[in-house]
């Protein structure tokens, strides 16, 4: 078993035109890496209406929407988490409650708020109170402030994940920009978060400084937007890891923190 | 038969690079199946004399058959032709220059010098857009990626000039080669390492655009996993044929007489 916990679908009403061509590639790709599950989620309309960091209540309900279709579609392939905006409380928390009934195994929050915000802790006491994981967008080190997101880094995850010590929470593409080298010694010592693989970056002792910062049951393999890079990972720590251990990046640390029964084998 | 055409041996200076000896690479060559690489001395790029790690890479060529040695040239630097000279005795497939590297202008008069030396030496100019992604440099690295402008500029400076990029991502190759003749375009080659493949299909799109015959395989090991760019051939649409020029047909081609 193969679960990637970083994956995205488009819909109708994005930028995108060729937004069929993108989710087919996905899968077609998945199939050749041999990928059973994608955890994926939609922001909203991906720009197109609201901006993808700052999505609209409407904009996330509708990409929710499509998400829960997709799951429906593809039951045995795909899986969602909902995306919310948490400047929003009120949607957000009865956005979650509708796709978590529906479904859905996990929450995404994504740049719209800075994740130490107290903003962000109800919707943290609901993913408690359901037992779902989130997903928290990351930017490796921000340094700044960088347009059209109010990202956050480890270091305000960790605040964060602090606070709600039993929610489970994967940093965002750890490969997917930013210093990675930053994140890393900031996770050691907070039990509750995993690190995801996903990104573009494919740096030459990243997966060692990994390891060796968190260890091999809070990693979570992962692709995002590049899937050749999750391949490329994968294939490098199957030439690190033994057999057992690289069970668990592949599937089993992932299912030991989504919901029992997300996926049929766990 | 896999060629990597776009390889380094030694210290990055601005973090720990594990698997950068010869012996290392070797070794992760054998892990991906890569039969030669193209190698640069990568801590020499960063120096203020370059052309000084180039001994020890030449050296290094002579004693691991499969490395072969793209010796670096700062064209502002008085001897560079002499470099250039002993490139083509060592039959080096390629020599090398990073201009935003060494701080010097990308398409100024001494790069053009250089290009018009290795057209005629019927050498190669190899040059990398980027060593790592921008976001996660360190704060001290400052020197710029290499411009579109300037890969336009070059290849139009000499008819005879044939230009290696690597390290460049889909908006980059679509603007040089549609910005290009396409006698110009055919005088340059891509290395695959920053293209982004499904579900995005980059080198797909770019494979069908820019025809196959345009790329070589290429990884910038170490600094980056070799494992990326056999994974990105496996995921693409491809007939045999088209691989292996991918692989190692074009390269092959593209490098001085085998030793």
């Amino acid at each position: 078993m193969l679960i990637d916990v970083h994956a995205h679908f488009l819909h109708d009403r994005t930028p995108r035109a060729d937004w069929r061509e993108r989710n087919a590639s996905r899968l077609r790709a998945g199939e050749r890496v041999g990928i059973t599950f994608h955890v994926a989620s939609i922001l909203g309309s991906w720009g197109h209406t609201s901006p993808t960091y700052f999505p609209s209540p409407a904009d996330c309900r509708y990409g929710n929407d499509r998400m829960l279709d997709l799951q429906r579609e593809h039951a045995g392939r795909i899986r969602g988490y909902v995306a919310v905006n948490p400047n929003y409380t009120d949607d957000a928390l009865s956005e979650i409650r509708r796709c978590l009934d529906a479904g859905m195994i996990g929450i995404k929050l994504a740049a719209s708020r800075r994740a130490d915000d107290r903003l962000l802790d109800p919707v943290c006491r609901l993913a408690a109170e359901r037992g779902v994981p989130v997903l928290h967008h990351v930017w490796q080190h921000r340094r700044r402030d960088y347009p059209a997101q109010e990202a956050s880094d480890a270091r305000e995850l960790a605040t964060l994940a602090g606070r709600h010590p039993t929610v489970p929470f994967i940093l965002a593409h750890i490969g997917g920009g930013g210093d990675w080298l930053h994140s890393l010694p900031l996770l050691r010592a907070v039990p509750n978060i995993l690190v995801d693989l996903s990104g573009s970056g494919v740096d030459g002792g990243m997966l060692e400084a990994c390891l060796d910062a968190v260890g091999v049951e809070r990693l979570l393999w992962g692709c995002d937007l590049t899937i050749e890079t999750g391949w490329a990972k994968l294939r490098y720590l199957e030439y690190l890891l033994p057999a057992e251990e690289i069970e668990l990046v592949r599937w089993r640390n992932a299912a030991r923190i989504f919901p029992r029964g997300a996926f049929p084998a766990d | 038969m896999r060629i990597d055409v776009n390889a380094f041996l030694g210290a990055y200076p601005f973090r720990r690079v594990p698997g950068t000896s010869p012996e290392q690479l070797l070794g992760a060559m054998d892990r991906t199946g890569v039969d030669e690489a193209w190698v640069t001395h990568l801590p020499g790029i960063f120096w203020r004399d370059p052309h000084e790690g180039n001994a020890w890479l030449l050296d290094t060529g002579g004693r691991h058959r499969r490395l072969r040695p793209v010796p670096a040239i700062q064209p502002e630097i008085a001897g560079w032709d002499e470099v250039l000279r002993v490139a083509v005795s060592a039959r080096a497939p390629a020599v090398r220059c990073d201009p935003t590297f060494h701080g010097i202008a990308p398409s100024g008069a001494a790069m053009r010098k250089l290009a018009a030396a290795c057209a005629a030496a019927g050498l190669p100019l190899m040059l990398a857009v980027r060593l790592e992604d921008g976001r996660q440099r360190h704060p001290n690295d400052a020197a710029g990626e290499l411009p579109a402008a300037a890969v336009r500029a070059l290849i139009r400076a000499d008819p005879a000039l044939r230009l290696v990029v690597t390290h460049a991502d889909r908006p980059f190759i679509e603007e040089v080669h549609f910005g290009s003749t396409p006698e110009e375009a055919r005088r340059l080659w891509w290395d695959v390492s920053w293209v982004w493949g499904p579900p995005e299909d980059h080198l797909q799109t770019l494979i069908g655009n820019v025809g196959s015959d345009r790329f070589v395989f290429g990884t910038g090991q170490p600094l980056r996993l070799p494992e990326n760019g056999v994974a990105k051939l496996d995921l693409l649409d491809l007939d045999e044929e088209a691989r292996a020029a991918i692989e190692s047909g074009n390269a092959g081609r593209l490098r001085g007489p085998a030793r």
